[in-house]
Parts: C-alpha cells; structure tokens; sequence
C-alpha cells in the first residue's frame, strides 16, 4: 500500500515535492485546507517564502491545525518547510509564526541574499554514498539544535568560510528538515527516506 | 545581516531557475518606497518589485523611465525580509549590474522602462543573479530563456488595468505550447523556424509540455478576480503594478489579491476576498492607448 502524503500547497514549489513523492511511491494530495488533511499520514512543507505561508497560514486558519496534525503524522520540511518547523527563528520577522515542534533556532537566509544561492555535495550518512548534491536557494542554516534533534547533514568546516560546520539537515522523531532543496534535483533518496519515515510510523 | 559564505558553487541555472520556483503561487507587488513595501509584506506578498514610479505614472508622466535610484533600492531591501527585485531597461548591461551590486534578488529587464538597446537584450547568462524577462508570445520566451532569462512574465499592458491583454499573452503563450506538444518530432525544424527560437528550446518545451522556467503573468491585473483568472488559464503566479497602489484602499486590496490568488479555483473565496475594497484603479482600455505608446510593443 503506497501512503497518501499531502503537500501544504499554500504557496512555493509544490509541483516540485509532488512529483518527487509520486516517484517515492506515495499518492499525493495537495492541501490547503482543514478539511483536506482529513486521512493523509504525512506533510511536506514545501519550498516557498516562509514569510508569506505564515501570513497565509495564520489568515487561513490553518496554524492551530498544522500544530495539531504536527503531532500526529510526520512531516518534512524542505527550506521555507524548515523555517515553518522551527521552534525560533532568527533575522525573520519579529512576528512571524511557525507550526513550530522541531527544537532548533533556524537562521532565515544565513547565507545571504540570492547572488550567493548555491549548490553543494554533501555527505549524508542517512541516505547512503554517494555524496547528495544539494541546492540552496536563499536558505536557512540550523543554528542551534537541542540533544534529541539527529544531525543528519552539516556543510563541514573545511567548505565554509566560518571555520565551523553548517547544521543543514536535521530529524527529530517523525519531523525532517533540509536547508536545501531535494524536489529540484532528481536524485530522490531524500524523498524514499521520507516516505519509509511515513510507512513505519 | 550576517552571512556564511560557503565554497559552494553561485550563479547556475539551477539556483536562478529554482528561485523563481520558490515564488510559485505567489503575488509580486510594485512598490516605490519602504512603506508600501511594508504592506506588501504584510500582506503576504512572495516578493516586491523596488521601481521610482508604478507603470501608471510612467505613461501619465512620460519621459525617459530608467532604473531606481541605489538608495530607494537599498531603503526597500532593509525594510522587507521577502525577496526584492528590480528594474533595468532593456539592453541596459550596466543597470543591470548596478542592481546585482546592491544585492537585489531578481532583476526584471523591464519593457516598462524606456528601452536602452532597440536591438540586442543583456546577456544575462553573464550574471549572478537570475533574471526574468516580459514576453508576448512562445518565441519571444524562447528568445529571452536562450539569452539566460531564469524566469518568464507575460507582458500584458502595464499600468492600465486592462487586463485584457494579460489575457491574450498568456492565451497565446499557453496556446503555443499546447500546439507544439501535439507535432511530431519532424515538425519541430519548422515550427523553430517560426517561432524564431532555438530548436533545441522548442524541443525541450514540445516534450515538457511547458516552458523550462516558470511563467508568470503581468500587465492590468486590477482585481483579485483578475489575479484568479490568470491562475486559473495556468500562471505560475501574478505581478501586480499600479492595481494596488493606485486603488482606493491598498491595504485591503493587496491582502484580497493574495487570498483570491492562494484560493483561485473557488469562487467562494474570490467572492469573499472581492467585497468591500472601495475603488480599484481608475484605469485606461487599451484600445485607447495609440499602437506606438503601448509598452508590450517594446521587446523582439
């Protein structure tokens, strides 16, 4: 049986998740609204501006429920997803709200504006060799992380120029995060570790 | 803002291309100073277009229309978290790298402006940051995607609220490609030769169904029933120019063209968002405006 996973389509490349899904071996429903989430047993939350989803996710009244199925099913959050994840945020808006859950500080646009958007390989034991090619897109950065959230994927020191490593892919539980963007690459590995979280929950 | 530069690699078709995905089902705002940026934001704007005066004024003002001046910009990106883009004429190169200089996030090589080169467009694969380019038709996309536009918006005729030809551009662009999804592989030589774009684009767009960057629409929306229309004839997402700062309440305008746009295939919701804006811009037909004044002519 292929789980039925939607995708918060309020706004960001939704298309993108759903297809990457569908090849995961899921059915996808694309949500935006309450009664929309009745029976699906996981959430993406896409890429996007995480600003304008909160906003749209507060008028909609959607946000009291996303916390509540936050509890119950997995989610995963790619880029703006990881934003909408966070417990704090740092350089966002000083109202802007999150579903919330994911125990870290994610810094909005850490690397900087679009000119220094960026594509990387990365190791991400999770997943398995080879090296993950990560795309960045005006991305936030997992600042902190409290002990039960699992590293799964940071930017070593050696490749940044801060000379510490870069927290860029986190679980906790049934939540997963990335800073980057695996919907826009066809390597799908990130999509199947989510859709198995799904499955064996 | 504090930055952590990586060794990564910047500026590739996929970080361009992928930033306009990031925008999708979402609404741009123009804006002319920190404060209507401000609402556009809160409004839940995807990004605001930073420009010295909305398309209504350029054409009731007229004169030469050129790129903002570095410290408007500069005022918008510091007051807005969202993405900022802004405006360079067309052909102008040097404009266009002032913008990235200043950190913008897109620049729109705009035929609002008074074009600056009536031939060649900026070769924008030269550039860090991504561009996204006006278009009438498929072969004028084709021609700005193959000089490295990373993102598409349908002209339509800005700063009249007419959308009537926001309508037929996006009509014709979706129309073309449809057309070019049905042809068998050996009419792709000549339907590249009519279009004027490369045949390796058309290919590309013949086989995907739909162009290689996302597709925007421009030019008269007015209304959130506007906005929804756009979405609904398959827009990745609307610009929205002088249809909310020139209206009555911009405030309310703004938020209902956001909604009406999230929600554009329920009616409900459009109705909802549509009541009580008080005036929306006053508004030129375009059958009015003489052949030579009308910007979407601007472009090849």
């Amino acid at each position: 049986m292929s789980p039925v996973i939607g995708v918060l389509a309020i706004q960001g490349d939704v298309r993108e998740h759903a297809h990457c899904l569908e090849q995961s071996g899921a059915q996808v429903r694309l949500v935006k609204t309450v009664e929309q989430f009745q029976g699906i047993s996981g959430l993406v939350i896409p890429g996007g501006e995480s600003t304008t989803m909160s906003i749209l996710a507060v008028k909609n009244n959607l946000l009291e429920p996303l916390r509540e199925l936050r509890t119950k099913i997995p989610m995963y959050g790619s880029c703006a997803g990881l934003i909408m994840l966070a417990d704090h945020i740092t350089d966002g808006r000083s109202d802007q709200e999150t579903i919330g859950g994911l125990h870290i500080t994610a810094r909005r646009n850490a690397f900087g504006r679009q000119v220094d958007s960026f594509e990387i390989d990365l190791a991400i034991p999770a997943i398995g060799a080879p090296d993950y090619h990560a795309i960045f897109i005006r991305a936030p950065l997992v600042e902190s992380a409290a002990d039960d959230v699992e590293v799964l994927a940071a930017i070593p020191a050696a490749n940044s120029l801060t000379n510490s490593d870069q927290i860029v892919a986190v679980r906790q539980d049934n939540i997963l995060a990335t800073s980057f963007h695996p919907e826009i690459t066809s390597d799908l590995r990130i999509h199947d570790y989510f859709v198995e979280m799904v499955r064996s929950a | 803002m504090a930055t952590d530069a990586t060794t990564g690699l910047t500026g590739t078709t996929r970080v361009k291309r992928g930033m306009a995905d990031m925008l999708k089902g979402g609404v741009i705002m123009d804006v002319v100073n920190a404060e209507q940026a401000k609402i556009a934001e809160d409004a839940g704007a995807i990004a605001v277009m930073a420009l010295e005066r909305v398309p209504a004024d350029i054409r009731a003002q007229g004169g030469v229309a050129r790129m903002s001046d570095p410290d408007m910009i500069d005022g918008i990106i510091k007051a807005v978290s969202i993405p900022v883009m802004a405006k360079a004429r067309i052909g102008h190169f040097v404009e266009a790298q002032v913008i990235q200089s200043l950190g913008v996030d897109y620049i729109d090589e705009s035929e609002v402006l008074t074009p600056a080169d009536y031939i060649n467009h900026i070769d924008k694969w030269a550039f860090t940051v991504p561009f996204v380019c006006g278009a009438t038709n498929l072969g004028e996309a084709l021609r700005r995607i193959n000089e490295g536009a990373a993102m598409i918006r349908s002209k339509g005729e800005a700063g009249t609220g007419d959308v009537s030809n926001a309508t037929g551009h996006i009509r014709t662009i979706k129309g073309e490609i449809r057309r070019l999804s049905s042809m068998s592989k050996d009419e792709l030589y000549v339907a590249a030769k009519e279009l004027q774009a490369p045949y390796e684009l058309v290919c590309e767009v013949a086989e995907k169904g739909a162009l290689p960057v996302v597709l925007f629409t421009a030019g008269g929306i007015a209304t959130p029933a506007d906005a929804a229309m756009m979405m609904q004839l398959g827009a990745d997402g609307v610009f929205v120019g002088s249809g909310i700062f020139k209206s009555g309440d911009p405030v309310k305008r703004a938020h209902a063209i956001v909604q009406a746009t999230l929600h554009f295939d329920n009616p409900d919701e459009i109705a909802k968002a549509s009541r009580g804006l008080g005036e929306a811009m006053v508004g030129i037909n375009v059958a009015d405006i003489p052949v030579p004044h009308r910007l979407a002519e601007r472009g090849w």
